[in-house]
């Protein structure tokens, strides 16, 4: 399966041609190449995951980077149904962003350095999910951020967008260090960065303690949580979360591939990959269960109050993605798995669709501001079918992609054998509720009603967006529908392939029940999927009525509870309890650190302190007349005194 | 052993030693005994015994330094033929094709001078 | 009566390096076209590293050997002056130093460095080493009508005598004690007990550290080279930088590792100090530069002191860290001073930290390209300089120097700041004036080999570490 290799090095190519040349000899037709690329990059995959299927496996190095003594570090690929799938996903959804950026970037002066970017992200996600090694993935994930980072601060001239850039940077390293610190720890305990080495002797250290500042601790809880805390960085996972919402400053096609469909998920894969290490540890995996909930139920209640629809939609990815956090923590990893591979569909139409009515919109000055749209289903009738078939799936609706894989989650929590599986479901059905109300919300204010923005448009018409974008968004809104068929459960008739799939690599969560529900199973399974369809429901039609019928209810919350409404608007203050905690006391300390000791040492004390040795004065001439040549020498010649005199001192 | 054998070079030690002493008690001694009745002449400099004309610190033409230079150069490599030239016919013929290489390197120091113009005054 | 003539194919890269530049140097008054003397020595270095690799064996009745060990120092020369030359034409003519000799005289250095690397005698060490300098100080008093240059050249020239005289010094006391000045044979007669302890040994030893150290630029024997560094056109200081350097270095392997191997509990001793006072000296130093040529200066001090673990370390695995470190170095440097002279004017010298300032804005590439340097300087993975630097800290650590290691980590994080200052600059500042930049097709050539270069060594590695390994293995018996 050599050909693996060529799945990432192909959009390397192609990202590295169009960066060199780009500028003066590609220019408009930058397009190309990476979507070709990459679309070869989508066929290879597409033929290791028919490999795969058929019993193949692979797990070679390509080459060796640093050869020392134990440890042996290599640029590697390892294909197994998990990473196999990743590669298929990521390849086919890039593949698609870049045919619609070609339409969304038409006029942009950045066109070329927008492909190149993407490319090179591609490469990166790609290498970071086929990786054998720890490095290699610590590498990928290093690079996938800083494609992020590029990517975010695209329109760099834009303040919002530098400073968004930036946090992304900044919030992400935090998360990386951990990370660093989790691989490095992996490295000094099995003396290894291969996976297969680790996870073949995880088990040796099922019950090793170490000392942290007093404190026993398991070693796999140490492992699991610094590995986390990459993850909760990656997944925009509460306390890191607050850089998600900011990075829609980015191109729309950027957050739907890297902010929602892919680098996001990043977290939940390297969880999944890991869990041989996370299961050890009940610490660690309340703590994932934790971050999930607190994240999920957090941006729930948070999108229902923002006006800004890429805002929403990413708020509404931060719930997502708390939901497959959800599923690992109760040890449902491939439910997890299938929430991501369903969620990168509908959610990556979502953005799309919301770059489309923008697109619409961009003539108006804030083309994102969903109190100016309205009505567009009659301008835009293709997006609005796409996007509506998006907002079923997110709400679970039967039948769609959303409800198999949300309800995979809810069931399997419900019966996990950790005692917090029964909270994960509560929280699981609660936001499958506030979720639905959110997107249906964005659906009814952006498509029915009137169209509100005729003042802010100055007379242009709202328009369907050109075939190359539009083409993507239906080949999407049939992913958001049968990739959930992939994994139909028992109870519903199906075989859970997907599941079946994946077990090799993750295995499958003990199902824990009651000796006398045992019988009744299927019944309890089909009522909680009842429930949560109920929720689904009733939150599409809360938001209907509020929305469609009774406009006046919306100002119901704001007057009746003006205090919580700020509160949720205001994104419960993370950014304002940062900015005090953190980020002022940063800035505060580290400018007295560079005007106390940097200026007052470093500058008065060395530069002042030796004069004529270092610093850079008067004309030259003069240094020699002086005598300084002298001094040199003088200096030279000390130097060799001491190093005679160290003859007789050794 | 050791010891014995820095003992040998106690006499080298004590010569130096001596003529060191000498050699500062002649110059104290002088200056002690030695009269001191200075008039301008003797603070003059020495040219020959005739009365000095002009500065003593006096800048030459650089080209006097390039000349002295390229005699330097060339006299010294000349030296090198002597040894050669008296050992000539033990060597042999080895010998005498490294020095064939010797005087033609020369010549290119010597072309090269010539072309840069190094023998013209002007 | 020519077949009783020995073989002088072992030199035979020499040779032509020696006769084309004394044409180029005599041909420079009837050649109008002076890129012509850059084609000319780009095609002779790329011919006699041909040469270096196809020819071996020992001439001079044994005083030089082309054996594995000089041939990976020789590959360094010869890409040293390949890449100094694509530097050379378009910085060159403006600062108006264009001509014939300026190109002879980089191949007679090189020249010099080869029987440096070479040399199993140490006279004829002490011949190749003056061959080299004697060069490298007429080049840097090129630009004669600069005060700086002519001060810089002047300083190095009375200093590097200065050093000479203590190789000579060091050369005869270990004459005298052996009776020989063949490396070989030194190698055999100093053993424990014995002569590897006698203090007139441990004296030479100490005196060849000195004399070295200067070459090398190893504190306090450094004086020279900031003055030297910033007054030298800068296409010469990048050969500077690298050549003279290596040539040290190789040196060092040549007397410490193959001559004196037996006394290095001693030498190790002198060593140390100097590599610690070094790092940290440079780095700190660094720190308060604003001149870029002074900061590479300083720079290129604490990479002495890095690469000089490799032969604390006294092993083949030491040997071969340092060979790679000066192999790495080579690019990441000559790149760094040929962004250098791109911003050099007639009337403007470009070489002010300041001028960095916004350079991302006005000239992205340049500045990607420098900031690719100035990572591997650092010695960010995956660039060249990460690996050069992992390898010497281990060879050093496996030495059993555990401090050692820990300083050079601390001082190594120091020596970030002043890289990551010039980054700063160049990517969070708004660009003050609109920098000219003077890209000929040479150095865009030379450009592109430092950065391949150093990503490619910094990814792949492998091949010249186990190439370094191969090379020095004969030096320790």
């Amino acid at each position: 399966m050599e050909y693996v290799i060529w799945i990432p090095f192909l959009p390397l190519i192609a990202a590295t041609i169009t960066l060199i040349f780009g500028k003066w000899y590609i220019r408009k037709q930058a397009h190309w190449l990476p979507c070709i690329a990459v679309f070869g990059s989508f066929l290879l995959s597409f033929k290791a995951l028919l490999d795969v299927i058929g019993g193949a496996r692979a797990n070679f190095d390509l080459y060796s980077w640093v050869i020392a003594d134990t440890f042996h570090a290599a640029v590697g690929f390892q294909i197994d149904p998990l990473s196999v799938l990743m590669l298929a996903m990521v390849s086919f959804l890039s593949f698609l962003i870049h045919v619609y950026s070609i339409g969304y970037m038409e006029d942009d002066p950045g066109y070329y350095r927008f492909f190149a970017y993407i490319s090179l992200f591609t490469f990166s996600m790609l290498m970071l999910v086929s990786a054998n090694n720890f490095l290699q993935l610590f590498f990928g994930w290093e690079a996938v951020g800083l494609c992020s980072y590029l990517l975010i601060g695209f329109w760099y001239q834009k303040k919002s967008a530098a400073d968004a850039a930036k946090k992304a940077f900044i919030v992400n390293r935090f998360g990386d260090f951990g990370f660093a610190l989790g691989v490095f720890l992996v490295f000094l305990t099995f003396g290894s960065i291969y996976y297969e080495d680790v996870f073949a002797r995880v088990h040796e250290i099922a019950h090793t303690t170490v000392n942290v500042l007093g404190v026993e601790v398991l070693l796999a809880t140490l492992i699991a949580v610094l590995l986390f805390c990459g993850a909760m960085g990656k997944s925009a996972q509460f306390p890191l979360h607050v850089w998600l919402p900011d990075a829609m400053e980015g191109p729309t096609p950027v957050s739907a591939l890297i902010h929602a469909a892919t680098m996001v998920t990043a977290g939940v894969f390297m969880v999944c990959r890991c869990h041989e290490i996370f299961e050890l540890s009940h610490v660690a995996m309340a703590i994932v269960a934790a971050a999930g909930m607190i994240t999920c139920f957090m941006a729930a209640t948070i999108a229902p109050t923002q006006f800004d629809i890429k805002r929403v939609i990413a708020y509404s990815t931060l719930s997502q993605l708390g939901y497959m956090f959800m599923a690992c923590g109760v040890g449902a990893f491939a439910a997890g798995m299938f929430h991501l591979f369903t969620h990168a569909f509908f959610k990556a139409l979502l953005f799309l669709g919301a770059g489309s009515v923008m697109h619409a919109m961009h003539h108006a000055p804030d083309p994102t501001d969903m109190r100016y749209m309205g009505g567009l289903r009659k301008y835009m009738p293709i997006t609005f079918a796409t996007f509506l078939i998006a907002s079923l799936s997110i709400s679970g609706i039967p039948g769609l992609a959303g409800f198999f894989s949300k309800d995979e989650i809810l069931w399997l929590s419900f019966v996990s054998e950790y005692p917090w599986g029964k909270l994960v479901w509560f929280v699981g059905t609660v936001v499958a509720g506030l979720t639905a109300f959110y997107s249906f919300r964005v659906v009814f204010m952006t498509f029915f009603g009137e169209f509100r923005g005729k003042e802010v448009l100055h007379g242009h018409e709202p328009h369907e967006s050109p075939s190359v974008m539009t083409i993507p968004l239906m080949i999407l809104a049939v992913g958001a529908v049968v990739t959930g068929w992939l994994g139909v459960p028992h109870v519903l008739g199906g075989h859970n392939h997907f599941a079946k799939f994946l077990e090799p690599v993750l295995g499958h969560p003990h199902i824990n029940l009651p000796y006398w529900l045992y019988g009744k199973k299927e019944w309890i399974e089909l009522f909680l999927m009842a429930i949560s369809v109920g929720v689904g429901v009733l939150g599409i039609a809360v938001a209907y009525v509020v929305y469609v019928k009774k406009p006046e209810l919306q100002r119901l919350i704001p007057e009746r509870y003006p205090a919580l409404y700020r509160y949720l608007y205001n994104k419960w203050y993370w950014d304002e309890i940062y900015d005090a905690t953190i980020v002022k006391p940063t800035f505060f300390t580290a400018r007295s650190i560079v005007q106390g000791v940097v200026d007052s040492i470093l500058i008065e004390g060395v530069v002042n302190g030796l004069p004529d040795l270092i610093r850079r004065g008067g004309e030259s001439l003069r240094r020699l007349q002086n005598g300084v040549v002298q001094t040199y020498a003088l200096i030279m010649a000390t130097g060799a005194a001491v190093v005679l005199l160290l003859v007789y001192f050794f | 052993m050791e010891i014995s054998l820095s003992l040998k070079y106690i006499p080298i030690l004590i010569t130096a030693l001596i003529v060191f002493v000498i050699g500062l008690a002649m110059v104290i001694i002088n200056q002690v005994l030695g009269p001191k009745r200075p008039y301008s002449e003797k603070y003059l400099a020495y040219e020959c015994g005739l009365p000095p004309t002009g500065e003593t610190r006096h800048r030459f033409d650089i080209k006097f330094y390039a000349i002295a230079i390229l005699f330097a150069v060339f006299d010294v490599e000349a030296v090198f033929l002597y040894p050669w030239a008296i050992t000539f016919d033990q060597i042999g013929f080895f010998a005498y094709i490294e020095m064939v290489v010797f005087i033609a390197l020369l010549l290119v120091a010597y072309f090269y001078a010539w072309i840069r113009g190094g023998f013209q005054w002007d | 009566m020519w077949s009783s003539l020995p073989s002088f194919v072992a030199v035979y890269p020499e040779i032509l390096l020696v006769v084309v530049a004394s044409i180029m140097a005599l041909a420079d008054r009837w050649v109008k076209l002076k890129d012509v003397f850059a084609w000319i020595t780009i095609a002779t270095s790329v011919i006699a590293l041909i040469m270096v690799f196809a020819v071996e064996g020992a001439v001079f009745g044994n005083s030089y050997a082309a054996d594995t060990y000089g041939l990976f120092f020789k590959m360094i020369f010869l890409l040293a002056l390949i890449m100094v030359t694509l530097v050379s034409p378009g910085y060159n003519r403006m600062v108006g130093i264009h001509f014939g000799e300026y190109y002879a005289l980089l191949m007679f250095a090189v020249t010099g460095m080869m029987l440096m690397a070479s040399s199993k005698d140490l006279i004829l060490l002490f011949l190749g080493l003056e061959l080299m300098s004697l060069s490298v100080y007429v080049l840097a008093a090129l630009l004669y009508s600069d005060l700086r240059s002519l001060e810089g050249a002047m300083k190095y020239f009375l200093l590097g005598a200065f050093s000479s005289a203590f190789l000579l010094l060091a050369i005869t006391f270990l004459y005298g004690l052996t009776g020989t000045t063949y490396i070989d044979v030194i190698a055999k007669k100093v053993f424990y007990p014995g002569l590897a302890d006698n203090t007139a040994l441990l004296l030479s030893a100490a005196l060849f550290v000195v004399a070295f150290g200067f070459k090398v630029a190893l504190v306090p024997f450094h004086m020279w080279s900031p003055d030297a560094y910033e007054g030298a056109p800068t296409s010469v200081t990048a050969f500077m930088a690298v050549g003279p350097k290596a040539a040290g270095f190789a040196a060092m392997g040549r007397v410490f590792i193959e001559a004196l191997y037996n006394a290095r509990v001693d030498w190790v001793e002198y060593l140390i100090p100097l590599a610690l006072v070094t790092m940290f000296v440079g780095a700190i130093l660094a720190v308060v530069q604003t001149n870029i040529k002074r900061l590479l200066a300083y720079s290129s001090i604490t990479h002495a002191g890095y690469a000089v673990l490799g032969i604390i370390a006294a092993s083949r695995e030491g040997m071969a860290a340092t060979m790679l470190y000066l192999f790495l170095y080579l690019f990441m440097t000559i790149g760094a001073f040929s962004v250098v002279t791109l911003f050099r004017q007639k009337d403007f010298l470009g070489e002010e930290i300041t001028d960095y300032q916004g350079l991302s804005k006005t000239h992205p590439w340049v500045a990607l390209v420098m900031l690719i340097f100035l990572f591997s300087l650092v010695g960010i993975p995956p660039t060249a300089g990460f690996i050069g630097k992992f390898f010497v800290f281990k060879a050093a650590y496996e030495a059993g120097h555990h401090l050692l290691v820990i300083g050079a980590v601390l001082a190594s994080a120091i020596a970030a700041y002043p890289y990551l200052r010039i980054v700063m600059l160049m990517y969070m500042k708004e660009p003050e004036k609109d920098l000219a930049v003077n890209v000929t097709p040479y150095v865009f050539a030379g450009l592109i080999i430092s950065v391949v270069g150093v990503l490619i060594l910094g990814v792949y590695p492998e091949p010249v570490i186990n190439f370094a390994r191969t090379c020095c293995a004969g030096l320790i018996p």
